[in-house]
């Protein structure tokens, strides 16, 4: 696949020929989950009719042909988002679950009373939630880098952030799942480690949509989740530098990440092992690798720019359509639009689109505080991927219109 | 799937113009009510004399049926008596589970029939009313 072709694309994904509600289905939530390809689909299947074992544990044949999938899709993994080693990542159930880890692994470890730890008023709850329990559990306190008045991120307030020598950790959403803002990760991650501290990224809503390079920003710490980026649920990965995950502790005890055992005491394997108790979502982490080929194939350029496209086309036809408030920055933005139209509630606003086969989001998208920021309650959400098309926000934007006039 | 059904002109009005929304200035009780899943809110400002509801008025944010509910709730219940209310609410409950009780008319109210058929949309049709029972038993408890 050399050139873009949108259509090509659709026909790798049963789902986007079905039906709901007698019309064909237009999904955008895309920020939600993704929809999966034939590849991702076909290869799960084939290991589970042809190689199902258990990984790192026979001695047999078809034992080590799911370790060997398992461990290739660690190594897809760690090529894609070009980590110095493939020991660097970590399979977890997700995002929530990587950032949970990084909180407690390191985080109990090196977190104690009276230090801070930064956060944005952006996060989305997975990136919020754990960090209130450490801060609870240690006496830590969070505090929050402001907000400029187009959601754009105040550089400022983080310096002057940074610079308290309490500060221990800054915990980033690469991009908001509710504003589409992709925030300017670099030059925090600059400021940051000019104060020696470390930078977690929550990547959920960036790491499907554009090209990223570990080496080239130099996080510390990022988290994604398969799911959204064409792969099976249950497994992401948690990214750390290696000095980081040898320093920490272990997080879930159990089967795979002891080295010896007895029955006071225990030695830990080396990292990734040491991170990975119990038996992992192998058969997910191999559809998750199959995710990442068709991405690459792809190309992560061109969906960026596809997504980008039609987020502008999607942002005209809305303004045309008048009575419609947009949230969020009106430059910098991946394919997320969170609006408001005319007095119509997002909750009817989704069900009278799901009547048209339109599928989005509504409510406050794990995201209350942001909410609150915005001096919203709810919003509806419209979020696009690389198989979505200008005809599919067309019918999207008619379906509104319709609404429109319901609700005026 | 129907969506007229839901829709209805009389809901969308009530959405639109809703009845008896403020606060009142001395109410004999008020009570909170939120939908965690969705984040709809209302509270509730209900003046009573002895048993008899004499004002009500209402605040909150939410969906077309939530807030059309609650404004039908408001008109209906102002000048029944306390035990007159409870009635109407089990009558209500019992509409939106799909039991049918004839004995109360429930006028206008009917309208929001429709909702029963959207599972997920139950829970907003009940939040006025929820959060009314709960006004009545804060009331009940200030007896004892
Ligand atoms: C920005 C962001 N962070 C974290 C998450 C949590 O991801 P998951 O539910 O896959 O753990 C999401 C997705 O809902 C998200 O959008």
């Amino acid at each position: 696949m050399s050139s873009f072709d949108v259509e090509t694309i659709r026909k790798d994904f049963p789902i986007l020929s079905t039906k709901v509600h007698d019309k064909p289905l237009v999904y955008l939530d895309n920020a939600a989950t993704t929809q999966k390809p034939n590849s991702v689909i076909e290869i799960m299947n084939e290991y589970m009719h042809n190689h199902n074992a258990n990984v790192h544990r026979g001695i047999h044949l078809l034992s080590e042909k799911s370790t060997e999938g398992y461990e290739n899709a660690r190594i897809k993994v760690a090529n894609f988002f070009n980590a110095s080693q493939p020991e660097e990542i970590i399979f977890t159930k997700g995002t929530t679950e990587s950032i949970n880890l990084v909180a407690h692994a390191w985080g109990r470890k090196f977190i104690s009373e009276g230090d801070i730890i930064i956060l944005s008023e952006m996060e989305h709850h997975s990136n919020l939630v754990p960090w209130q329990l450490l801060a609870k559990s240690v006496g830590a306190e969070l505090k929050f880098v402001e907000m400029n008045e187009d959601t754009t991120l105040n550089l400022e307030s983080l310096k002057e952030l940074v610079s308290d020598k309490r500060a221990k950790l800054v915990a980033l959403s690469y991009a908001s799942n509710v504003l589409g803002n992709v925030n300017p990760v670099k030059e925090v991650i600059e400021i940051s480690h000019s104060e020696n501290i470390p930078v977690l990224l929550d990547g959920a809503q960036a790491a499907p949509h554009h090209k990223i390079d570990f080496a080239e920003i130099d996080c510390d710490f990022f988290a994604c989740s398969a799911h959204k980026m064409l792969g099976p649920t249950g497994i992401g990965i948690l990214y750390a530098k290696m000095e980081l995950l040898e320093a920490m502790d272990p997080f879930l005890g159990g089967g795979e990440m002891i080295l010896e055992v007895g029955l006071h005491e225990s030695s830990y394997k080396e990292p990734p092992y040491k991170f990975e108790a119990g038996t992992p979502s192998y058969i997910e982490a191999i559809g998750f690798g199959a995710a990442i080929d068709y991405l690459k194939a792809v190309g992560m350029d061109s969906i960026h720019d596809h997504e980008a496209n039609l987020s502008k086309y999607a942002l005209g036809e809305l303004k045309k359509l008048g009575d419609v408030e947009v949230y969020g920055p009106s430059e910098g933005r991946a394919g997320i639009i969170s609006f408001n139209i005319g007095n119509a509630h997002p909750h009817d606003v989704a069900q009278l689109l799901d009547a048209d086969g339109v599928a989005v989001r509504a409510g406050h998208h794990c995201a209350q505080p942001l909410m609150n920021w915005l001096k919203v309650s709810s919003t509806s959400r419209a979020s696009f991927y690389l198989y979505n098309t200008e005809s599919e926000v067309d019918v999207f934007v008619e379906s509104l219109d319709k609404i429109k006039e319901m609700f005026n | 799937m129907n969506l007229d059904l839901l829709y209805r002109e009389v809901i969308l009005d009530h959405y639109k113009n809703p009845r008896n929304r403020g606060e009142l200035e001395s109410p004999t009780v008020k009570f909170d009510g939120h939908n965690p899943l969705c984040g709809d809110t209302v509270t509730l400002h209900i003046k009573t004399d002895g048993e008899k509801i004499t004002d009500v008025k209402f605040q909150g944010d939410g969906c077309s049926i939530s807030q059309a509910s609650i404004s039908m709730m408001t008109e209906k219940i102002k000048g029944l008596s306390t035990s007159e209310v409870k009635d109407l609410i089990e009558n209500f409950r019992a509409m939106m589970k799909g039991e049918e009780d004839k004995e109360i008319d429930m006028g206008e109210l009917e309208v929001l029939q429709g909702v029963k058929q959207f599972p997920a949309r139950i829970k907003c049709a009940l939040l006025g009313w929820d959060t009314l029972k709960q006004s009545l038993a804060v009331l009940d408890d200030r007896k004892i």
